[in-house]
């Protein structure tokens, strides 16, 4: 299991390569990649600004990779997010996940993101025409992670 | 005396013009709900950041925590928005 909170950028076929190379037990990696939008809420975009809170965000993010392997068979499985200023079309975040079968890997993908997103304590901060603003959290992510509480 | 450690992060630390301070609570101070009211009566920005109804999350040593959570000393709590990554 690898998780890694970094202003570097990541290399997508490497850390999917990292999943299964050395393991053939491995028949499905499914990956999340997140990208920064050059729109929000109506406004363009210019850039965004990622804060987190060290120590906590691995913590969290340790948690919710160790609960998704209590509910799914994960092989391994990668968490990469990157913090500091970040512009449309760059990559904010990774979840890879292998799995002997593609259901799990699916599932655990799914699961993990939703989980972070209302779970993992990282903020963001965008630069529009308006001036900078703090993005607002969505009730729609809130019903996301909700929705795994009442399955399995 | 509980010493503690407070954070502050994202739109809050901006607000409250610190990321961090070293506090020294008072005997009352016990819980993270005596905590918040304690800061409160700070007035100004922290008074109105923190109201009730104001929508914030609370961490004890890193880990999430609810209002009734008390507090020890050598503590670290944060106190931040509602968190946006991913």
């Amino acid at each position: 299991m690898k998780i890694s909170v970094q202003t570097a950028p990541f290399d997508l076929n490497a850390e999917v390569a990292a999943l299964y190379a050395a393991n053939p037990k491995v028949g499905a990696v499914a990956t999340f990649l997140g990208l920064v939008r050059d729109v929000n809420e109506g406004d363009g975009v210019a850039t965004l600004t990622l804060e987190h809170y060290p120590g906590m965000t691995e913590k969290a993010l340790a948690k919710i990779v160790d609960e998704a392997q209590g509910r799914w068979d994960i092989l391994d499985c990668t968490v990469i997010h990157r913090v500091g200023e970040l512009k449309p079309t760059e990559p904010i975040v990774l979840v890879a996940v292998a799995s002997s079968h593609r259901q799990d890997a699916f599932a655990a993908c799914a699961f993990i993101m939703d989980y972070l997103k209302t779970q993992a304590p990282f903020w963001k901060k965008e630069v529009t025409p308006q001036g900078e603003r703090w993005v607002e959290a969505r009730e729609s992510d809130d019903a996301a992670a909700a929705r795994w509480q009442s399955q399995n | 005396m509980t010493k503690v450690t407070l954070l502050y992060f994202a739109r809050l630390r901006e607000q409250f013009g610190t990321g961090s301070e070293a506090a020294t609570l008072p005997a009352e101070v016990k819980t993270l709900n005596d905590l918040l009211a304690w800061l409160r009566a700070r007035g100004g920005n922290w008074a109105t950041e923190l109201a009730e109804g104001r929508t914030y999350r609370l961490a004890v040593n890193q880990d999430m925590a609810d209002l009734e959570a008390v507090l020890n000393d050598g503590d670290e709590v944060a106190i931040f928005p509602p968190v946006t990554g991913g």
